[in-house]
């Protein structure tokens, strides 16, 4: 019997949620904003939130790679490299399906998620030295994957619902002027108290999000940059730097090769996709 | 290696046919090679028990590259993974394999495979029952966890009401045994060139299974039925140029097998199930009858604990056989009881603690088993078995002095 590799996982395409945001324009945007005026700070909050979900709809089918990059505070570093499918659900959270490609001991391995709107994701994991399948606990959300900064519940498909919000203020984020919303994870297992995420006004990106650890210290702050538009419509951050202010390491995440609308179907995300995945 | 030219050969055609369909869209074709090389290093607690194993330290080095090339975007694949290990004191253990060699067509719902393969049934941790289509490589580790490629012709259909294969496997694979100089084996050498078949067909008797498989909300469902050669040998005294050796049986079966999964929160529970009976002739021998036997139990992890990202599973099932001192498996009435610590750090550094427990006996197979990552293509892996309280009449009695510390460094590609 061999360990589990790397036990749980993912669905990395909506990393941070909301923060991928949609074009719906200026005109749009400045409507928006003066809807947004006259609600309660709980209202404005979730309203934000809502609005950048609302914008990332449509997309229907993403494929990307991914190079993670792993900095100890001694300056050694680690890359692990993977790609990621996902396919849009009418009434659900997304599938997606995980390749590892590097460190070269777990290529091969490969993890399927049903994430959904209630309750626990499903997951499968591929274990290739044993071509075996195995369903596995989507319970693991403050863990680090892969070693790296982020937690599962950092990378994993995000829905509206799994926070509460409530709007601070104005601010600016390189020379962008941002909402900033705090936001509670409504999940018990949760590694966070809150969150303080930073929404551009022009088109509801995530610039920012820092991370309050369980007894409310500052413990990591995330930024987005490189942001790249895609079909027109949707923007996806190219570039994702973690920095853990406790510990002095940090991961980055940079984004490659997006493909759109590939017309995967819901053949390619189930157990047997799961064990030819390359 | 006749019947692996032959399956060369039919792979090689079907290669050729998709070859061919991919025309001169070179963008469609897509190739990579990878794979491990290792060197191993086994250190024995103990002399051996029988003749000829005189060696308390061995090591070896061993290879498995692959080669993939796919067509037409994925709808055609070939596979090809050799595999070999050289031993410094077991010529068995020294010794080739065609892991896979195989051709795939994937298709929106099917998926059809030619070839050599490996295939994996069930859910549980601490044995593999309902596991049938490949032979254990028994030579490799004595968990049984590594396996001989099957020659088969294998059609997967995937619906909404599950998934279906159907599996027509010609060619049977021997079980490897090791070699006279070699640990972990039988009290006396097993004479595997003389290898007997209750079928005339010998080892060319085609074997047959289908499995079902559905996930139906929190529950994994598999059901499987195979019919053919028991990949489980019967080892019978006999004797050779007056020497006594053992000369394995291999009779007709049929298995029906059930595994189930629920996964709720950190908790897996897990059962495995069979149900095996042999054609009448083999029943009048004792052990070939029919038989019932089943694994079940848990896995409950604590994810992330104190924040430090420290994963600990805790794993029990209890492995019960009809058959109890006639089973020809260790795990008859046996409690598993083990730990799984994973650190989640950039090494990907993994332990499992384990030990199977006999509830009649007391006798105890105790499994460590440890992998860290160094650098990035480098990874070390160490087991230590122990066979601790082994009375005579134990399946596991012969491997009483074998208990045994393993270092295996392996270099990925």
């Amino acid at each position: 019997m061999m360990p589990n590799r790397l036990s749980l996982l993912l669905s990395i395409s909506l990393v941070g949620g909301a923060m991928l945001l949609g074009a719906g324009a200026a005109a749009g945007a400045t409507d928006a904003q003066s809807a947004f005026a006259d609600l309660d700070p709980v209202a404005k909050g979730r309203a934000i939130a809502e609005e950048a979900d609302r914008r990332d709809a449509g997309f229907v089918d993403s494929e990307a790679t991914l190079t993670m990059t792993l900095h100890n505070a001694h300056g050694e570093t680690s890359t692990r490299t993977l790609r990621n499918r996902t396919l849009e659900q009418e009434n659900d959270g997304d599938k997606s399906l995980v390749i590892f490609d590097h460190p070269r001991d777990v290529k091969g391995t490969a993890f399927l998620t049903f994430s959904h709107v209630d309750g626990d994701d499903d997951q499968w994991l591929y274990l290739p030295a044993l071509r075996r399948v195995k369903r596995i606990s989507s319970s693991n959300k403050s863990g680090p994957f892969m070693g790296s900064e982020f937690a599962y519940e950092d990378i994993s498909s995000q829905e509206v619902e799994e926070y509460t919000y409530r709007y601070l203020r104005e601010e600016e984020v390189d020379g962008q002027r941002t909402w900033v919303v705090e936001r509670v994870p409504v999940h018990p297992k949760s590694g966070y108290t809150r969150q303080e995420v930073f929404y551009d006004q022009a088109e509801f990106r995530v610039l920012r999000t820092v991370y309050y650890d369980r007894k409310d210290d500052l413990l990591k702050t995330l930024d987005q940059t490189e942001f790249a538009q895609y079909l027109d419509r949707y923007w996806r951050p190219l570039r994702m730097t973690m920095v853990n202010h406790q510990t002095g390491k940090s991961t980055e995440l940079q984004w490659s090769d997006f493909t759109f609308r590939n017309g995967y179907t819901d053949g390619d995300f189930d157990r047997a996709s799961l064990a030819r995945a390359r | 290696m006749g019947r692996a030219a032959v399956a060369a050969a039919i792979v090689a055609l079907l290669v050729s046919w998709s070859a061919a369909g991919a025309g001169a869209e070179e963008a469609a074709v897509w190739q990579e090679w990878s794979g491990f090389v290792g060197a191993e290093l086994r250190g024995f607690a103990s002399s051996g028990r029988f003749d000829g194993q005189d060696d308390d330290v061995t090591g070896s080095v061993v290879l498995e590259p692959e080669y993939f090339r796919e067509w037409n975007d994925g709808r055609a694949r070939l596979v090809v993974r050799p595999f070999l290990r050289l031993d410094t004191a077991d010529d068995a253990r020294s010794h080739v394999d065609v892991r896979a060699l195989y051709w795939q067509r994937v298709a929106d719902r099917y998926e059809l495979d030619v070839g050599v393969r490996k295939v994996f049934w069930g859910v549980t941790e601490s044995v593999h029952l309902v596991d049938i289509v490949n032979q254990t490589d028994a030579v490799e580790d004595p968990d049984g966890e590594d396996k001989l490629g099957q020659p088969m012709i294998r059609l997967g259909l995937s619906r909404s009401w599950g998934l279906l294969e159907v599996f027509l496997l010609p060619g049977f694979r021997e079980r490897t045994f090791a070699d006279r100089e070699g640990r972990l084996r039988a009290p006396l050498p097993v004479d595997d060139d003389r290898a007997r078949y209750a079928s005339s067909a010998e080892d060319t008797h085609v074997d047959v299974a289908l499995r079902y498989t559905h996930v139906v909300g929190d529950v994994d469902l598999g059901l499987s039925y195979f019919r053919g050669t028991s990949r489980e040998p019967r080892l019978l005294p006999a004797l050779r140029a007056d020497v006594p050796t053992l000369v394995p049986f291999y009779t007709q079966i049929d298995q029906l097998g059930l595994d189930l999964q629920g996964t709720y929160g950190a908790w897996l529970l897990k059962l495995e199930a069979i149900a095996r009976w042999s054609a009448a002739v083999d029943a009048q021998r004792p052990g070939f009858g029919d038989y019932l036997a089943a694994v079940g139990g848990f896995e409950y992890t604590f994810f992330d604990l104190g924040g430090r990202g420290l994963d600990v599973g805790l794993l029990l099932e209890y492995q019960w056989d009809e058959r109890r001192a006639r089973a020809t498996t260790a795990a008859q009435d046996d409690l598993f009881v083990a730990s799984r610590l994973a650190l989640n750090d950039v090494q990907s550094t993994e332990l499992l603690i384990g030990a199977a427990v006999d509830l009649g006996s007391g006798a105890a197979f105790v499994n460590v088993e440890g992998s860290r990552r160094i650098g990035d293509r480098y990874a070390l892996d160490v087991r230590l078995r122990a066979f601790t309280g082994v009375p005579a009449d134990d399946p596991l009695a012969a491997f009483r002095d074998d208990d045994y510390l393993q270092l295996t460094l392996k270099r990925y590609f």
